[in-house]
């Protein structure tokens, strides 16, 4: 467009920049590509992904705006229109890019990269690169965008509109049960990094009460000084982790905070039905404030001790772990890769919110890339310093943290004979001294991401501050990943009751009024009891519940993923740019495949780590053999309902993934062959006032 | 400018980056939404509907704002 009529000297110069900025990214993808000695160095992976998301930005995100989507800065947006000082309010676009990333950045990208460690450091990175680029920053602009031109519909409504009831009811359904999944895997997360840990236990805990602090300060006190309240309970927050110190020395007080995973897992579960049914403002409200300052403060302070100390990955390329015997969850590279790491590359999730609060905020079309592309790219960084986090630790270590007891083994020493035999050489001494240094008893078996990733963290930090820090640093990053995580759980009980409530309102009308406090009490109990199961059984499997609630948890997000994609190719076609539907068809195209791949794999693979039925099989057969050692015998019932309770979602979320991915078929067809389709539900164009007008979008 | 000017500039510069950051920090976290209502009531409300009622107090605004923004998905994984 504008921008590409002459070639003046401002134009050769840019050229000679953004050359330089493409040799220098393929430089340093080349170096972490082809690298096969002893250690690498960290600097390589910032400055590929820094080339790789400025390159992307500059040119194919332009490309999206200018060509696919046209953009139009002239064009009246929903916050304009309807400006109501509520809902639609124009705001500055530094905002809402503030908003919008809190909003979408949680911690998938932290544990998913950890976890996808196990393959070693080179196929993690290069999907949040690639992922990210041409998946899912695309994925979150395009949503927005759609969204902004709808009124700020949600996806769901636009799925209704759009394919039609079918396609509709399947991103409701969709949406409620990633919810429940996610919040469950999320739970065991905090759960392994509390469990036999009074320190990391009864500093999470100490976070509900000063939430509740914070949240009667900001009503009562002072209303609505939020910085100052959250300022506030900042700095409590950072008294208890020093606390938790003090807890952990006294011989009482550790006896309180000291319980296994069940245990804690009830513990949470009680948790997660008070938060779902107390006011918001006591705990919910509070709690989001003070978890998105810590996750913000911390994504930055991670940053900048990353590219000041620029510490050496230890983690080979690969490892021989690809074959599909990884300890942390079974399953090859192709495709379980692709479903391990969701938020960082693609995240379904992000369609929500890019169809959420979002869409009514922006003041000007133009804006929709640099908040929907832009605040995604940063995620997307979030999760490649997560995997330079995880993969820093020595692979032994990195192991003997993850690596289930069911796996390696409940004894130390044997635990680290099977590690070392695997080629990641790691000593009991070793971890006991580490475990010593951190203020914990034990960091064998604490599968899940959130222990490993804070031992990278605190040495990081430490490294940067002092090295008598490190346990002060290892419980903060705990209480920084419990607190947001926390956070989600709250929020997604609470997003899940209402989507129940209007559910069921539809049989029982008294079910959906939100009033009706049996009504709350009854569906809030029912999401609880739903994840709350998962999180519960999760923490009896002695495989380590990660291992097949991690994958489900990916699956579903993929196909919430796959369910915006498909609304956003349909409006694609719709608005006769057909040629360019391969810009969101494409990554939908890999998606299914790499999704229903995995699906498949977890349901008739014979493996007994990967197949569900397979392992609630062997158990069945062993249970009634009576071969199985005894702790196992006692939850084997469970378990293999469990299995088979796994195996039925997985079953469901292809279905889904399926269903609208031929009805997007069905009507991308009918609209390319004249064919009776469902109309574009665009709200006609409306021009700004022509004071308000910004120069025109160049690409 | 003399060398002298440009450098006494920069104070100003830095002072004028503080302030925005702290205008930032205060419109993203929802620290000054009340000022905003309040602005914008004055600006539409009044005229519009033409009615004299008085807009909501800080401490009821806080209470509908908090009860409304959780209703919906707000925070993702």
């Amino acid at each position: 467009m504008a921008a590409t009529d002459s070639i003046n000297n401002n134009g050769l110069l840019k050229i000679v920049l953004w050359g330089a900025v493409a040799i220098l990214g393929a430089t340093a993808v080349g170096a972490i590509a082809l690298h096969r000695g002893e250690s690498i160095n960290s600097a390589w992976f910032v400055v590929a992904a820094v080339c790789v998301y400025a390159l992307g930005y500059r040119f194919y995100s332009a490309f999206v705006a200018a060509r696919v989507l046209a953009l139009d800065s002239s064009r009246k947006t929903p916050a304009e229109r309807f400006n109501d000082g509520r809902d639609f309010v124009p705001t500055n676009r530094w905002v809402v890019f503030g908003h919008h990333f809190a909003a979408i950045a949680g911690p998938g990208p932290l544990i998913g990269p950890t976890l996808a460690a196990q393959f070693g450091y080179l196929p993690g990175t290069l999907w949040i690169l690639v992922g990210a680029v041409l998946g899912g920053c695309v994925q979150d602009f395009v949503i927005l965008l759609f969204s902004m031109r709808r009124n700020g519909r949600s996806l769901g409504q636009m799925a209704r509109h759009e394919l039609g009831p079918i396609g509709g009811f399947a991103a409701l359904i969709g949406v409620l049960t990633i919810m429940i999944i996610l919040i469950a895997v999320l739970g065991l997360v905090v759960v392994n990094a509390m469990k036999h840990s009074p320190w990391a236990t009864s500093t999470v805990v100490a976070t509900v009460p000063i939430a509740m602090l914070v949240g009667f300060y900001m009503r009562d006190a002072r209303p609505g000084h939020v910085l100052e309240a959250s300022l506030i309970g900042i700095a409590l927050l950072l008294l208890a982790v020093a606390g938790g110190g003090f807890v952990d020395q006294d011989p009482v007080l550790r006896g309180w905070f000291d319980h296994d995973g069940p245990t804690l897992a009830l513990w949470v579960i009680g948790y997660g039905f008070a938060a779902a049914v107390l006011p918001v403002w006591l705990l919910l409200a509070p709690r989001d404030y003070l978890s998105t300052f810590m996750k913000l403060g911390t994504i930055l302070l991670l940053a900048i001790a990353i590219v000041v100390l620029r510490p050496e990955i230890k983690m080979p390329a690969f490892t021989r772990f690809i074959d599909g015997t990884g300890p942390i969850f079974g399953g090859k590279l192709f495709p379980f890769v692709f479903i391990t790491i969701a938020c960082g590359a693609i995240s379904g999730f992000h369609a929500l919110i890019a169809s959420g609060t979002t869409p009514k905020l922006l003041s000007n079309e133009g804006d929709a890339r640099f908040i929907g592309y832009g605040a995604m790219m940063m995620e997307s960084f979030v999760g490649i310093m997560a995997m330079v986090s995880a993969t820093v630790l020595d692979p032994g270590v990195f192991f003997a943290i993850n690596s289930p007891a069911g796996v390696v083994g409940a004894d130390a020493a044997q635990a680290v004979a099977t590690i070392s035999s695997w080629g990641f050489p790691v000593t009991v001494n070793q971890m006991t001294e580490l475990a010593h240094r951190v203020g914990e008893m034990t960091l064998f078996a604490r599968t899940g991401g959130a222990p490993s990733l804070a031992v990278g963290m605190a040495s990081l930090f430490a490294g940067m501050t002092s090295d008598t820090l490190i346990a002060i640093w290892y419980h903060f990053a705990i209480m920084f990943e419990a607190l947001f995580i926390l956070t989600t759980l709250d929020a997604g009980t609470r997003v899940g009751r209402f989507m129940l409530q209007d559910l069921l309102g539809n049989i029982v009308p008294k079910l959906g009024r939100t009033s009706w406090y049996p009504g709350v009490i009854l569906t809030s109990g029912l999401v609880v009891g739903a994840w709350g199961y998962f999180l519960y059984v999760g923490t009896i499997d002695p495989l380590g519940g990660i291992n097949s609630l991690w994958p489900l948890f990916g699956i579903s997000n993929q196909m919430l993923s796959a369910i915006a994609l498909c609304v956003a190719t349909t409006i694609i076609v719709k608005s006769g740019r057909e040629k360019f539907a391969l810009v969101t068809a494409g990554p939908l195209a890999w998606l299914v495949i790499m999704t229903t791949w995995a699906a498949w794999e977890k349901l008739i693979s014979p493996e007994l780590r990967i197949g569900f039925i397979a392992h609630a099989n062997d158990l069945a057969t062993r249970l009634a053999a009576g071969t199985l050692p005894e702790a196992l015998s006692n939850s084997a019932t469970q378990l293999i309902f469990n299995d088979r309770i796994d195996a039925a979602l997985t079953i469901f979320f292809l279905a889904v993934t399926w269903i609208m991915v031929i009805d997007t078929v069905r009507v991308c067809y009918c609209v390319l062959t004249g064919r009776h389709h469902p109309p574009l539900s665009e709200t006609p164009y409306e021009p700004r006032e022509a004071g308000l007008m910004p120069k025109p979008l160049s690409l | 400018m003399t060398a002298f000017e440009s450098a006494a500039r920069w104070p100003m510069v830095f002072f004028r980056w503080l302030r925005a950051i702290a205008h930032w920090l205060r419109e993203v976290t929802g620290d000054d939404a009340y000022e905003r209502y309040l602005e914008h009531w004055h600006r539409h409300r009044a005229i519009e509907d033409g009615t004299s009622e008085h807009p909501l107090g800080r401490r009821e605004f806080f209470r509908q704002r908090e009860n409304e923004r959780w209703n919906g998905v707000r925070r993702c994984c």
